[in-house]
């Protein structure tokens, strides 16, 4: 069973809209590196440069729209949370990301985000459907995840859930 | 109720009555990954205890995105992919042999009316071919190399209707980079893009694989083309004579429709570093470029090449740029032998690279040096895309606006050359 309470503080990043896999993870790295805890090291390097330096366990990244546009390369969201992200919140994410982070269970939430500031410590509670500011005491809403994202977010992820199964299993 | 051609795909795959908005469990046609994304896949599949594809025409590996290989490193993933593929039946497409979203194509494994899910963003490019075609992650398509199934939300579709005709110069890049400016870059996301309209006919199989290959760029999760005589021309000049596919029904219900006259549309430029900063190229006229790439899975092909041979030949490039040319295939590189094509881009100063990805990513050949402004025909602008950190700019256009950038050593209309 995933967490179900996630607490870290909030990254955000300039461009905040239409952060795309390039900046998440640049392509130069795909061959060069194989270890998912090198590559974090370079996460959000081509907007954030100190980032992957200061980024710490259970943090949560906060953007705007689209988040993860651009490649199809799961070595974005693996990346992430071998950094220790244990959540994305945005108001919007490109489909190929979103799907990706659900298959490697990495929980990935579409919210309100213009009211959190960087740094704040956050808590996402997935069960209950809430984001909270405990810097500010703020708070929003989200809809319930689909069932075949908390499925797959219970089972660890999709390559655990067709071991778990033997194959698709939603119902 | 009429139906899309995304929900007939669907439905039939899903052997279900399905409809926008759905979430369906479908048998898949056939998968691709690249070597970019196979090295995932496979420990994915390695962990499934996976023996050989279940989709009924299999799965296709394609060496190109770092091909030959530059390194050490990449000649180790490379043999990886080899003895996996040999292992387990999956067809091995090496080093030299194109671009996956033309080399695959060319293969012949995808027909009309498919279902077709591959670790590349830009496999929605197969919609030309009347595929509903998606990119997905190493571990969507593992699991779908594994089962031959995957879970599909039916998307919403879009109708884009295209009437009028091009004007000289003017071509399938410019329409499809005007539709991501209007668009924008999350204005079709999670939807079905269908093309239809009067001026299909016109618009060949290579141009149909520039419109569909970019419809990612807007969010898209296909992009299809009806099944027409410029679909079943193109299959027999593969040696192919598949039935007719998908169209969508009179009735069928679209979210919107927008309609493009083609006859309005002038040259246009994506401007650094946003694909959907979009303008007309008088706007960037002028703007100093150090190199030009003609090449990519949106403008690597034939029709490309003679497009930009067509500007350039007798003629040499400006001194001091560089233009390097991919070929999307061996067999467009042979075929542009063939025709003299070769001979006049070489003769107007053009670097030839392997058939492949070229240095749309940055992975292999070309890397352009610091602070510098490139002008590609490939589908995306975004910083450190071709190998740098953020200070090279990517301007996207038209093989046309290409070449003619090419002569003048600065963003230039092909329509003054």
């Amino acid at each position: 069973m995933a967490d179900v309470i996630l607490r870290g503080r909030a990254h955000r990043f300039e461009p905040n809209d239409d952060i795309n896999t390039d900046y998440i993870i640049s392509g130069r790295y795909k061959f060069k590196i194989d270890d998912m805890n090198e590559l974090a090291k370079h996460v959000m390097e081509d907007i954030a440069p100190d980032f992957a330096s200061k980024v710490e366990s259970g943090d949560i990244i906060v953007a705007g729209r689209n988040f993860g546009c651009g490649s199809s390369r799961e070595q974005a969201p693996r990346a992430l949370k071998a950094a220790g992200v244990s959540a994305v919140l945005a108001k919007s994410y490109a489909r190929i990301f979103y799907r990706n982070s659900f298959n490697i269970g990495l929980p990935v939430i579409v919210c309100d985000t213009d009211w959190i500031v960087d740094g704040e410590a956050m808590l996402v509670d997935l069960e209950k459907g809430y984001v909270m500011s405990e810097t500010s005491g703020r708070q929003a809403t989200f809809s319930h995840l689909p069932k075949t994202m908390r499925v797959l977010l219970n089972d660890g992820g999709l390559i655990p859930h067709l071991r778990k199964h033997g194959g698709f299993s939603f119902d | 109720m009429g139906k899309t051609i995304t929900e007939k795909v669907l439905s039939k795959h899903s052997e279900t009555d399905c409809h926008a908005g759905d979430i369906v469990v479908a048998s898949v046609d056939f998968c691709m990954a690249q070597d970019g994304t196979s090295k995932l896949m496979i420990e994915e599949l390695a962990a499934l205890g996976f023996a050989t594809p279940k989709p009924l025409r299999g799965a296709a590996i394609v060496l190109d995105h770092s091909s030959p290989s530059p390194s050490a490193e990449v000649s180790r993933i490379h043999s990886v992919i080899k003895d996996f593929s040999a292992k387990h039946a999956i067809e091995l497409h090496d080093v030299g042999e194109g671009v996956c979203h033309q080399v695959v194509p060319e293969s012949g494994r995808v027909l009309p009316g498919d279902l077709v899910v591959g670790a590349d963003s830009h496999t929605c490019t197969y919609g030309a071919l009347n595929a509903c075609s998606t990119g997905m992650g190493s571990a969507d398509v593992a699991a779908a190399v594994h089962t031959g199934k995957l879970w599909f939300r039916v998307p919403e579709a879009l109708k884009v209707d295209i009437s009028g005709g091009f004007k000289d110069r003017v071509s399938a890049k410019d329409l499809i980079l005007r539709l991501v400016g209007d668009v924008r870059a999350d204005g079709a996301t999670y939807k079905s893009l269908e093309f239809s309209g009067e001026t299909l006919p016109s618009i060949n199989m290579d141009g149909r694989m520039t419109i569909s290959n970019m419809v990612v760029e807007m969010g898209a999760k296909f992009g299809p083309f009806p099944f027409d005589a410029v679909t079943s021309s193109w299959y027999a000049s593969i040696g192919l004579n598949p039935a007719a596919g998908v169209t969508a029904d009179d009735d069928a219900s679209y979210v919107r429709t927008i309609d493009v006259d083609a006859s309005d549309l002038v040259p246009k430029v994506a401007r650094p570093d946003r694909v959907d900063n979009v303008c007309d190229v008088s706007e960037c006229a002028g703007t100093e470029i150090d190199q030009v790439f003609l090449g990519t899975c949106t403008n690597g092909r034939l029709s490309d090449l003679a497009a930009a041979a067509d500007i350039l030949k007798g003629r040499r490039v400006k001194k001091g740029l560089r233009l390097i040319v991919a070929p999307a295939s061996r067999s467009v590189l042979m075929r542009s032998i063939e025709a003299g094509i070769v001979s006049q881009l070489l003769a107007a100063g053009a670097v030839f690279v392997s058939p492949g990805c070229g240095p749309c990513v940055g992975t292999h050949a070309g890397v352009p040096s610091d602070g510098e402004r490139v002008l590609s025909t490939a589908n995306r602008n975004f910083s450190g895309r071709m190998g740098n950190n953020n200070d090279v700019e990517i301007y996207l256009a038209s093989p046309e606006t290409a070449a003619a950038s090419a002569l003048e050593g600065r963003i230039t209309d092909p329509r003054e050359v």
